[in-house]
């Protein structure tokens, strides 16, 4: 019964982006982890990079209120980096030793599914606010990212009044906005 | 302007910013306009993939923090950990004598054998066998110079930026690491030259170069140029990973005076001489193909092309992409390069390839030394 209540605790953690929490959880199942995808033809870099993908999994999955984990956080984050990296494997067609591991695992497909139209979805942003171009990127970022007030983001970018931020901040999100769509439009 | 205020009335909507009666007038106005009501919802969902988008970045920031702190305090490892001293010691002591007779036997061994592998192999290995494919342009036969002259005078008095009446020494390719003008190419192509002139679609850059390990063969350049206007993403991305024997490779370089694509694949994981860092690719390159990039299917880049060899053909070197990064690193412990970051991501995974190269060799350039 503690577990489960440890672990809830852990969940409730992660949701907040509380470091204590995020740590904790990243310390006790990375090295597992690890081990899987060097023991698989990966990198250490690959298992970070894989690790952390099941994280924001996890991270994205803790802010659902609907969301209960049936399963050890441990066994969760096993499974989903076990299908991203043989997924990724196979992407890139390379022979895969039959090395299944000795982890239990759950079933994570409708997960995956999920994590790739997120990723997608993350692309598709970056790539827009990449190539929207100063000062624009910065302007949108301080007001929809970083949440600062328009009085403040006007003082910071040498703006008249707040009026005239938010001005150019609406000419900026049409851009941005543009940009975004056009990628939707462009034969994948 | 219309639209910023109605922009700006649906945030304060959705927000919930405004009063009562708006309100009630707003959603009157949606009820009876569907282009509004329709742009409410365009809006309401774009403003939640741009907030999710800012959310995604900041926990994969903190991720990335977290990681770096767990490595810190040494609670999770991210390369081979080290065996401890002691240990040797400790085996060192149990096993001197036995271990001395076996070296001495093993040295001995060991002279017999380079005395052999002496008459075996081949005198000096360097030049002789490796032919770095920079092109010499004193090199290039007269009557493509004489063409290039004419080109040459035609474009002198639209572009050109070579320095007047001083000779070229080298030409090789190049490619962006960074839109804000980050060149690598190798380091053979730039050695020795005291201008340097990048070009791309007739256009000629100035660029300086700020970072050179003739070692690896890898020299960064910067381009240094009112002319020249930052590309914000670059095509293609950086692989980590390795590559499987096998694997299609493509380059793109200007081993004459415009860009040409070559197609091969990977032959063999280790380059010259059983070199680890470097990789072996059949495909076919002449001198001018120097620096270019080599790229899979997915457009990520893999390495940079270097050298071939003399003997054989369609034996061709180059530098494992691994080595780039690690330059990175290098150059970035000078603050003044700090703002230097490596594209990740192939935006042209999936496209046919004539696609690809359209978008690619718009970061390809001819490195020029003088």
């Amino acid at each position: 019964m503690r577990a489960e209540h440890y672990e809830k605790d852990l969940l409730e953690g992660l949701a907040r982006n509380d470091d204590r929490a995020t740590s904790a959880i990243y310390k006790e199942n990375y090295s597992i982890v690890q081990a899987y995808i060097l023991q698989n033809n990966g990198t250490y870099d690959d298992a970070r990079d894989v690790f952390q993908e099941a994280m924001l999994v996890l991270y994205e999955k803790s802010k659902d209120p609907n969301f209960s984990l049936t399963c050890q956080i441990k066994t969760y984050l096993y499974s989903i980096c076990r299908r991203v990296w043989l997924k990724r494997l196979q992407q890139q067609h390379r022979f895969i030793s039959a090395n299944e591991g000795f982890e239990e695992t759950v079933a994570v497909e409708e997960e995956i599914e999920e994590k790739e139209k997120l990723d997608q979805d993350f692309v598709m942003m970056d790539t827009a606010m990449k190539s929207l171009g100063e000062p624009c990127k910065s302007l949108l970022e301080a007001y929809y990212i970083h949440k600062k007030h328009m009085v403040e983001i006007a003082d910071e970018f040498g703006y008249t009044n707040a009026d005239n931020a938010k001005n150019q901040k609406y000419k900026c999100l049409m851009r941005l906005k543009k940009l975004f769509f056009a990628q939707y439009k462009q034969p994948q | 302007m219309e639209d910023l205020v109605l922009l700006d009335a649906i945030e304060r909507y959705l927000n919930g910013g405004m009063s009562s009666e708006e309100k009630a007038f707003f959603e009157e106005m949606r009820r009876q306009n569907p282009e509004t009501d329709q742009m409410v919802v365009e809006q309401q969902m774009f403003l939640q993939q741009l907030n999710h988008y800012g959310e995604r970045r900041e926990a994969k920031h903190h991720l990335h923090q977290v990681h770096q702190h767990l490595l810190d305090t040494g609670d999770i490892q991210d390369s081979e950990p080290v065996v401890k001293g002691a240990v040797i010691f400790q085996l060192w002591e149990k096993h001197k004598r036995t271990i001395a007779v076996a070296a001495s036997i093993a040295g001995i061994t060991a002279l017999t054998i380079s005395g052999a592998l002496h008459l075996l192999s081949p005198k000096a290995v360097d030049n002789n066998y490796l032919q770095n494919l920079s092109r010499k342009v004193n090199e290039l036969d007269a009557k493509s110079k004489a063409t290039d002259k004419k080109v040459a005078t035609i474009i002198a008095t639209t572009v050109a930026k070579s320095p007047e009446g001083t000779q070229q020494l080298s030409a090789g390719s190049g490619f962006l690491l960074d839109g804000d003008g980050y060149i690598i190419t190798n380091s053979h192509v730039v050695n020795n030259a005291s201008t340097l002139v990048v070009v791309n679609k007739g256009k000629e850059f100035i660029a300086k170069k700020v970072y050179n390990d003739p070692a690896n063969d890898l020299a960064i350049l910067l381009i240094d140029d009112k002319d020249w206007k930052p590309i914000s993403a670059l095509p293609y991305g950086i692989r980590k990973g390795a590559v499987d024997l096998g694997e299609e490779i493509f380059t793109l370089g200007y081993p004459r005076n415009e860009v040409v694509y070559n197609r091969g694949y990977m032959s063999a994981s280790s380059g010259f001489n059983d070199d680890t860092l470097s990789i072996q690719i059949a495909i076919s390159a002449n001198p001018g193909n120097s620096g270019g990039p080599l790229l899979d299917r997915n457009g990520d880049i893999i390495g940079v092309l270097s050298t071939r060899d003399r003997e054989a053909n369609e034996v061709v070197f180059g530098t494992k992409s691994i080595n780039i990064s690690r330059a990175i690193i290098e150059l970035k412990k000078d603050t003044a390069f700090r703002n230097l970051n490596l594209p990740n991501y192939s935006s042209v995974r999936g496209m046919d390839r004539v696609q690809q190269i359209k978008k690619i060799q718009d970061c390809v350039f001819m490195v020029k030394g003088y």
